[in-house]
Protein backbone atom coordinates (compact mmCIF):
# COMPACT_ATOMS: atom_id res chain seq x y z
CA UNK A 1 0.00 0.00 0.00
CA UNK A 2 1.42 3.41 -0.81
CA UNK A 3 2.52 5.56 2.04
CA UNK A 4 0.02 8.37 1.63
CA UNK A 5 -2.86 5.98 2.10
CA UNK A 6 -1.74 5.09 5.60
CA UNK A 7 -1.38 8.72 6.47
CA UNK A 8 -4.96 9.41 5.51
CA UNK A 9 -6.26 6.76 7.85
CA UNK A 10 -4.33 8.17 10.78
CA UNK A 11 -6.09 10.24 13.34
CA UNK A 12 -5.03 13.84 13.68
CA UNK A 13 -2.08 14.19 16.02
CA UNK A 14 -3.03 16.05 19.16
CA UNK A 15 -0.13 17.63 20.96
CA UNK A 16 1.03 15.58 23.92
CA UNK A 17 -0.57 12.38 22.72
CA UNK A 18 1.19 9.47 21.21
CA UNK A 19 -0.29 8.81 17.75
CA UNK A 20 -1.99 5.46 17.56
CA UNK A 21 -1.54 2.99 14.80
CA UNK A 22 -4.32 3.10 12.21
CA UNK A 23 -6.91 0.35 12.41
CA UNK A 24 -6.60 -2.17 9.61
CA UNK A 25 -9.09 -4.70 8.44
CA UNK A 26 -7.41 -7.94 7.69
CA UNK A 27 -8.97 -10.70 5.65
CA UNK A 28 -7.26 -13.95 6.39
CA UNK A 29 -8.33 -17.47 5.34
CA UNK A 30 -9.27 -18.25 8.93
CA UNK A 31 -11.92 -15.52 8.90
CA UNK A 32 -13.95 -16.98 6.01
CA UNK A 33 -17.34 -18.44 6.76
CA UNK A 34 -17.41 -20.81 3.85
CA UNK A 35 -14.63 -22.83 2.33
CA UNK A 36 -15.84 -22.03 -1.24
CA UNK A 37 -15.67 -18.32 -0.58
CA UNK A 38 -13.36 -16.69 -3.08
CA UNK A 39 -12.58 -13.20 -1.90
CA UNK A 40 -11.22 -12.28 -5.33
CA UNK A 41 -14.54 -12.62 -7.11
CA UNK A 42 -17.23 -12.66 -4.46
CA UNK A 43 -18.92 -9.30 -4.31
CA UNK A 44 -18.50 -8.87 -8.04
CA UNK A 45 -20.83 -11.68 -8.98
CA UNK A 46 -24.59 -11.53 -9.02
CA UNK A 47 -26.78 -14.51 -9.66
CA UNK A 48 -29.87 -13.55 -11.65
CA UNK A 49 -32.02 -14.34 -14.66
CA UNK A 50 -30.88 -13.21 -18.10
CA UNK A 51 -34.10 -11.27 -18.65
CA UNK A 52 -33.74 -9.44 -15.36
CA UNK A 53 -30.16 -8.45 -16.18
CA UNK A 54 -31.01 -7.35 -19.72
CA UNK A 55 -34.06 -5.39 -18.56
CA UNK A 56 -32.01 -3.73 -15.83
CA UNK A 57 -29.47 -2.59 -18.40
CA UNK A 58 -32.09 -1.48 -20.90
CA UNK A 59 -34.19 0.51 -18.52
CA UNK A 60 -31.28 2.52 -17.23
CA UNK A 61 -29.98 3.59 -20.61
CA UNK A 62 -32.99 4.73 -22.58
CA UNK A 63 -31.92 6.86 -25.50
CA UNK A 64 -34.81 9.10 -26.48
CA UNK A 65 -35.60 10.26 -29.98
CA UNK A 66 -37.23 13.66 -29.45
CA UNK A 67 -40.12 14.01 -31.89
CA UNK A 68 -40.89 17.63 -31.04
CA UNK A 69 -43.91 18.78 -33.00
CA UNK A 70 -45.53 21.47 -30.85
CA UNK A 71 -45.45 23.13 -27.43
CA UNK A 72 -44.89 19.79 -25.66
CA UNK A 73 -41.40 19.88 -27.13
CA UNK A 74 -40.65 22.93 -24.98
CA UNK A 75 -41.50 20.91 -21.88
CA UNK A 76 -39.40 18.06 -23.25
CA UNK A 77 -36.46 20.45 -23.56
CA UNK A 78 -37.06 21.67 -20.01
CA UNK A 79 -37.06 18.06 -18.84
CA UNK A 80 -33.73 17.48 -20.50
CA UNK A 81 -32.10 20.60 -19.09
CA UNK A 82 -30.51 21.14 -15.71
CA UNK A 83 -33.50 21.94 -13.52
CA UNK A 84 -35.37 18.69 -14.10
CA UNK A 85 -32.47 16.70 -15.52
CA UNK A 86 -33.46 13.34 -16.99
CA UNK A 87 -29.82 12.28 -16.90
CA UNK A 88 -30.64 11.21 -13.34
CA UNK A 89 -32.45 8.31 -15.01
CA UNK A 90 -29.85 7.68 -17.69
CA UNK A 91 -32.03 9.16 -20.44
CA UNK A 92 -30.13 12.28 -21.33
CA UNK A 93 -28.67 10.95 -24.55
CA UNK A 94 -31.13 12.54 -26.98
CA UNK A 95 -30.37 11.26 -30.42
CA UNK A 96 -31.57 13.06 -33.51
CA UNK A 97 -30.95 9.98 -35.55
CA UNK A 98 -33.59 7.27 -35.18
CA UNK A 99 -30.94 4.58 -35.74
CA UNK A 100 -29.37 5.40 -32.40
CA UNK A 101 -32.50 5.83 -30.31
CA UNK A 102 -34.86 3.44 -28.56
CA UNK A 103 -37.60 5.64 -27.10
CA UNK A 104 -39.68 7.75 -29.43
CA UNK A 105 -41.15 10.65 -27.45
CA UNK A 106 -43.93 12.01 -29.63
CA UNK A 107 -44.36 15.45 -28.12
CA UNK A 108 -46.93 17.54 -29.90
CA UNK A 109 -49.70 17.66 -32.47
CA UNK A 110 -49.32 15.09 -35.22
CA UNK A 111 -50.86 16.47 -38.39
CA UNK A 112 -51.73 14.15 -41.23
CA UNK A 113 -48.96 15.75 -43.25
CA UNK A 114 -46.43 14.86 -40.53
CA UNK A 115 -47.93 11.49 -39.60
CA UNK A 116 -46.15 9.35 -42.14
CA UNK A 117 -42.83 11.04 -41.34
CA UNK A 118 -43.30 10.02 -37.69
CA UNK A 119 -44.16 6.50 -38.80
CA UNK A 120 -41.06 6.38 -40.96
CA UNK A 121 -38.84 7.48 -38.08
CA UNK A 122 -40.44 4.81 -35.91
CA UNK A 123 -39.73 2.20 -38.58
CA UNK A 124 -36.10 3.30 -38.76
CA UNK A 125 -35.54 2.80 -35.03
CA UNK A 126 -33.91 -0.53 -34.17
CA UNK A 127 -35.54 -3.00 -31.79
CA UNK A 128 -36.06 -2.99 -28.86
CA UNK A 129 -37.98 0.27 -28.99
CA UNK A 130 -40.71 2.00 -27.07
CA UNK A 131 -43.01 4.90 -27.75
CA UNK A 132 -44.24 7.60 -25.41
CA UNK A 133 -47.23 9.71 -26.47
CA UNK A 134 -46.61 12.95 -24.63
CA UNK A 135 -49.57 15.25 -24.11
CA UNK A 136 -53.18 15.35 -25.21
CA UNK A 137 -52.48 15.88 -28.93
CA UNK A 138 -50.16 12.92 -29.38
CA UNK A 139 -52.46 10.72 -27.29
CA UNK A 140 -55.82 11.56 -28.84
CA UNK A 141 -55.59 14.57 -31.12
CA UNK A 142 -56.30 16.79 -28.13
CA UNK A 143 -58.32 19.89 -28.84
CA UNK A 144 -57.71 19.54 -32.57
CA UNK A 145 -60.84 17.74 -33.69
CA UNK A 146 -60.27 18.66 -37.28
CA UNK A 147 -59.54 17.50 -40.79
CA UNK A 148 -55.84 18.23 -40.43
CA UNK A 149 -54.84 16.35 -37.27
CA UNK A 150 -54.29 12.64 -36.67
CA UNK A 151 -56.52 11.63 -33.75
CA UNK A 152 -53.79 10.01 -31.66
CA UNK A 153 -50.43 8.61 -32.72
CA UNK A 154 -51.60 5.13 -31.61
CA UNK A 155 -53.53 4.93 -34.88
CA UNK A 156 -50.17 4.61 -36.59
CA UNK A 157 -47.60 3.20 -34.15
CA UNK A 158 -47.89 1.21 -30.90
CA UNK A 159 -47.71 3.40 -27.80
CA UNK A 160 -46.35 2.18 -24.45
CA UNK A 161 -47.04 5.18 -22.23
CA UNK A 162 -49.59 7.97 -22.60
CA UNK A 163 -48.94 11.17 -20.67
CA UNK A 164 -51.88 13.47 -20.04
CA UNK A 165 -51.54 17.24 -19.96
CA UNK A 166 -51.59 20.14 -22.34
CA UNK A 167 -48.64 20.36 -22.25
CA UNK A 168 -47.60 18.01 -19.41
CA UNK A 169 -45.15 19.42 -16.91
CA UNK A 170 -41.63 17.98 -16.90
CA UNK A 171 -42.49 16.05 -13.74
CA UNK A 172 -45.27 14.32 -15.66
CA UNK A 173 -42.89 13.36 -18.44
CA UNK A 174 -40.41 11.99 -15.90
CA UNK A 175 -43.25 10.06 -14.26
CA UNK A 176 -44.17 8.65 -17.64
CA UNK A 177 -40.62 7.62 -18.38
CA UNK A 178 -40.39 5.97 -14.96
CA UNK A 179 -43.59 4.08 -15.79
CA UNK A 180 -41.88 2.99 -18.98
CA UNK A 181 -38.90 1.79 -16.92
CA UNK A 182 -41.35 -0.23 -14.80
CA UNK A 183 -42.77 -1.71 -17.96
CA UNK A 184 -39.35 -2.64 -19.31
CA UNK A 185 -38.58 -4.32 -15.97
CA UNK A 186 -41.40 -6.78 -16.55
CA UNK A 187 -40.48 -7.72 -20.11
CA UNK A 188 -39.49 -11.31 -20.85
CA UNK A 189 -37.61 -10.98 -24.11
CA UNK A 190 -35.25 -13.98 -23.87
CA UNK A 191 -37.98 -16.13 -22.38
CA UNK A 192 -40.21 -15.26 -25.33
CA UNK A 193 -37.36 -15.97 -27.73
CA UNK A 194 -36.82 -19.33 -26.09
CA UNK A 195 -40.50 -20.11 -26.45
CA UNK A 196 -40.43 -19.29 -30.13
CA UNK A 197 -37.27 -21.37 -30.54
CA UNK A 198 -38.88 -24.42 -28.95
CA UNK A 199 -42.10 -23.95 -30.89
CA UNK A 200 -40.21 -23.76 -34.16
CA UNK A 201 -38.09 -26.83 -33.38
CA UNK A 202 -40.87 -28.92 -31.88
CA UNK B 1 -58.76 61.23 -45.57
CA UNK B 2 -56.35 60.25 -48.28
CA UNK B 3 -57.90 56.82 -48.86
CA UNK B 4 -61.24 58.52 -49.46
CA UNK B 5 -59.73 60.54 -52.29
CA UNK B 6 -58.14 57.40 -53.70
CA UNK B 7 -61.54 55.70 -53.73
CA UNK B 8 -62.95 58.70 -55.61
CA UNK B 9 -60.13 58.64 -58.14
CA UNK B 10 -60.47 54.88 -58.67
CA UNK B 11 -64.22 55.29 -59.24
CA UNK B 12 -63.56 57.95 -61.87
CA UNK B 13 -60.87 56.03 -63.76
CA UNK B 14 -62.42 52.54 -63.58
CA UNK B 15 -65.95 53.69 -64.33
CA UNK B 16 -68.33 50.76 -64.62
CA UNK B 17 -65.82 48.30 -63.17
CA UNK B 18 -66.55 49.57 -59.69
CA UNK B 19 -69.55 47.74 -58.26
CA UNK B 20 -69.78 49.76 -55.08
CA UNK B 21 -67.92 51.46 -52.27
CA UNK B 22 -68.33 51.03 -48.55
CA UNK B 23 -67.09 53.27 -45.77
CA UNK B 24 -67.25 51.95 -42.24
CA UNK B 25 -65.62 53.77 -39.32
CA UNK B 26 -62.89 55.24 -41.47
CA UNK B 27 -62.21 52.00 -43.35
CA UNK B 28 -62.66 52.21 -47.09
CA UNK B 29 -63.71 49.28 -49.22
CA UNK B 30 -63.93 49.20 -52.98
CA UNK B 31 -65.99 46.45 -54.57
CA UNK B 32 -64.92 45.84 -58.15
CA UNK B 33 -65.88 43.34 -60.83
CA UNK B 34 -63.42 40.54 -61.55
CA UNK B 35 -62.32 41.78 -65.03
CA UNK B 36 -61.29 45.18 -63.61
CA UNK B 37 -59.67 43.76 -60.47
CA UNK B 38 -56.15 43.68 -61.82
CA UNK B 39 -56.43 47.21 -63.27
CA UNK B 40 -57.63 48.49 -59.92
CA UNK B 41 -54.77 46.82 -58.07
CA UNK B 42 -52.26 48.10 -60.61
CA UNK B 43 -53.49 51.66 -60.15
CA UNK B 44 -53.24 51.32 -56.40
CA UNK B 45 -49.71 49.99 -56.64
CA UNK B 46 -48.30 52.31 -59.29
CA UNK B 47 -50.26 55.56 -59.10
CA UNK B 48 -51.65 55.74 -55.58
CA UNK B 49 -48.60 54.49 -53.68
CA UNK B 50 -49.92 51.37 -51.95
CA UNK B 51 -46.55 49.64 -51.69
CA UNK B 52 -47.67 46.93 -49.36
CA UNK B 53 -50.18 44.08 -49.46
CA UNK B 54 -51.03 43.31 -45.85
CA UNK B 55 -53.29 40.38 -46.52
CA UNK B 56 -55.08 38.54 -49.23
CA UNK B 57 -57.96 36.36 -48.18
CA UNK B 58 -61.11 34.81 -49.53
CA UNK B 59 -64.70 34.22 -48.50
CA UNK B 60 -67.11 31.44 -49.35
CA UNK B 61 -70.69 32.71 -49.72
CA UNK B 62 -72.07 29.20 -50.03
CA UNK B 63 -75.40 29.33 -51.82
CA UNK B 64 -74.88 32.68 -53.55
CA UNK B 65 -74.22 32.84 -57.26
CA UNK B 66 -70.73 34.23 -57.49
CA UNK B 67 -69.78 31.83 -54.75
CA UNK B 68 -66.41 33.21 -53.65
CA UNK B 69 -65.00 36.62 -52.91
CA UNK B 70 -61.33 37.64 -52.75
CA UNK B 71 -60.28 40.42 -50.40
CA UNK B 72 -57.11 42.50 -50.80
CA UNK B 73 -55.88 44.58 -47.89
CA UNK B 74 -53.58 47.32 -49.13
CA UNK B 75 -51.55 49.86 -47.21
CA UNK B 76 -48.74 52.33 -47.62
CA UNK B 77 -45.52 51.61 -45.81
CA UNK B 78 -45.82 54.76 -43.70
CA UNK B 79 -49.32 53.55 -42.68
CA UNK B 80 -50.99 56.77 -43.78
CA UNK B 81 -53.49 55.03 -46.05
CA UNK B 82 -55.37 51.75 -45.88
CA UNK B 83 -57.64 50.39 -48.60
CA UNK B 84 -59.61 47.19 -49.03
CA UNK B 85 -60.50 45.86 -52.45
CA UNK B 86 -63.01 43.07 -52.96
CA UNK B 87 -64.09 41.12 -56.00
CA UNK B 88 -66.61 38.33 -56.41
CA UNK B 89 -65.49 35.14 -58.11
CA UNK B 90 -67.69 32.31 -59.32
CA UNK B 91 -66.62 28.69 -59.07
CA UNK B 92 -65.31 28.31 -62.62
CA UNK B 93 -63.50 31.66 -62.82
CA UNK B 94 -59.81 32.34 -62.29
CA UNK B 95 -58.45 35.40 -60.52
CA UNK B 96 -55.54 37.27 -62.15
CA UNK B 97 -52.50 37.03 -59.93
CA UNK B 98 -51.19 39.98 -57.94
CA UNK B 99 -47.65 38.61 -57.69
CA UNK B 100 -46.51 40.87 -60.55
CA UNK B 101 -47.45 43.88 -58.40
CA UNK B 102 -46.56 42.61 -54.93
CA UNK B 103 -44.25 39.57 -54.69
CA UNK B 104 -45.66 39.10 -51.18
CA UNK B 105 -48.97 37.98 -52.65
CA UNK B 106 -47.35 34.69 -53.68
CA UNK B 107 -47.94 32.63 -50.56
CA UNK B 108 -51.31 34.24 -49.85
CA UNK B 109 -52.55 33.14 -53.25
CA UNK B 110 -51.20 29.66 -52.71
CA UNK B 111 -53.00 29.47 -49.39
CA UNK B 112 -56.28 30.56 -50.97
CA UNK B 113 -55.82 27.96 -53.67
CA UNK B 114 -55.07 25.32 -51.04
CA UNK B 115 -57.88 26.10 -48.63
CA UNK B 116 -60.63 27.44 -50.90
CA UNK B 117 -59.79 26.12 -54.33
CA UNK B 118 -59.74 29.45 -56.12
CA UNK B 119 -57.21 29.36 -58.95
CA UNK B 120 -54.96 32.32 -59.81
CA UNK B 121 -53.98 32.77 -63.45
CA UNK B 122 -50.40 33.83 -64.04
CA UNK B 123 -49.15 32.70 -60.63
CA UNK B 124 -45.52 31.49 -60.94
CA UNK B 125 -45.85 28.48 -58.65
CA UNK B 126 -49.44 27.64 -57.84
CA UNK B 127 -49.31 24.54 -55.67
CA UNK B 128 -50.71 23.68 -52.28
CA UNK B 129 -48.94 25.30 -49.35
CA UNK B 130 -50.39 23.56 -46.25
CA UNK B 131 -51.98 20.33 -47.41
CA UNK B 132 -50.04 17.96 -49.63
CA UNK B 133 -50.25 17.76 -53.40
CA UNK B 134 -52.96 15.32 -54.29
CA UNK B 135 -55.24 16.03 -51.33
CA UNK B 136 -58.66 15.91 -53.00
CA UNK B 137 -60.58 18.52 -50.95
CA UNK B 138 -60.55 22.24 -50.15
CA UNK B 139 -60.99 22.31 -46.37
CA UNK B 140 -62.16 25.88 -45.78
CA UNK B 141 -65.12 25.64 -48.12
CA UNK B 142 -68.45 25.76 -46.34
CA UNK B 143 -69.57 22.39 -47.65
CA UNK B 144 -66.49 20.68 -46.23
CA UNK B 145 -67.19 19.19 -42.78
CA UNK B 146 -64.88 20.30 -39.99
CA UNK B 147 -64.39 16.68 -38.99
CA UNK B 148 -62.77 16.05 -42.34
CA UNK B 149 -63.32 13.44 -45.00
CA UNK B 150 -61.37 10.25 -45.44
CA UNK B 151 -58.79 10.29 -48.19
CA UNK B 152 -56.09 7.84 -49.05
CA UNK B 153 -52.75 8.45 -50.72
CA UNK B 154 -50.36 5.62 -49.92
CA UNK B 155 -46.78 6.78 -49.20
CA UNK B 156 -47.84 10.43 -48.91
CA UNK B 157 -50.61 10.82 -46.36
CA UNK B 158 -54.04 9.58 -45.44
CA UNK B 159 -56.74 11.33 -43.50
CA UNK B 160 -59.67 10.13 -41.45
CA UNK B 161 -62.74 11.64 -39.88
CA UNK B 162 -62.28 13.24 -36.47
CA UNK B 163 -64.82 12.39 -33.75
CA UNK B 164 -66.66 15.60 -32.93
CA UNK B 165 -68.97 14.35 -30.13
CA UNK B 166 -71.83 16.78 -30.75
CA UNK B 167 -69.71 19.22 -32.62
CA UNK B 168 -68.13 22.61 -32.18
CA UNK B 169 -69.60 25.72 -33.74
CA UNK B 170 -69.91 25.25 -37.48
CA UNK B 171 -71.07 28.37 -39.24
CA UNK B 172 -73.61 28.43 -42.03
CA UNK B 173 -73.43 31.40 -44.38
CA UNK B 174 -76.58 33.34 -45.19
CA UNK B 175 -78.70 32.24 -42.21
CA UNK B 176 -80.94 34.88 -40.72
CA UNK B 177 -80.15 34.61 -37.02
CA UNK B 178 -77.17 33.59 -34.92
CA UNK B 179 -78.70 30.34 -33.69
CA UNK B 180 -79.11 29.14 -37.25
CA UNK B 181 -75.83 30.63 -38.45
CA UNK B 182 -73.76 29.04 -35.69
CA UNK B 183 -75.54 25.84 -34.63
CA UNK B 184 -74.09 23.71 -31.85
CA UNK B 185 -73.84 20.83 -34.29
CA UNK B 186 -74.03 20.94 -38.05
CA UNK B 187 -75.44 17.89 -39.75
CA UNK B 188 -73.44 17.13 -42.86
CA UNK B 189 -75.17 15.11 -45.55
Amino acid sequence: MPDFFHKRLERPVVRGQIPRQPARIMVSPSNTLHTAYDSKIEGNVIVTRVDAAINWMRKHSLWPMPMGLACCAIELMATASSRFDISRFGMEVMRFSPRQADVLIVSGTVTYKMALAVKRIWDQMPEPKWCVAMGACASSGGMYRSYAVLQGIDRLIPVDVYISGCPPRPEALIEGLMKLQKKIEGEESTLAQKKVFFEENA
Amino acid sequence: MAAQEDVKRLCETLGKGVVGTVEFRGEHTLNVSLPTLHDALKKCREDLGYEMIIDLSSLDHFGDDPRFEVVYELATVDDSKHLRIKAKVSEDEEVPTATDLWPGADWHEREIYDMMGIRFSGHPHLKRILMWEGYPFYPLRKDFPLAGRPSEMPDVASTGVAPLEGGPFVTTAGATDTVRREPRAHVVE
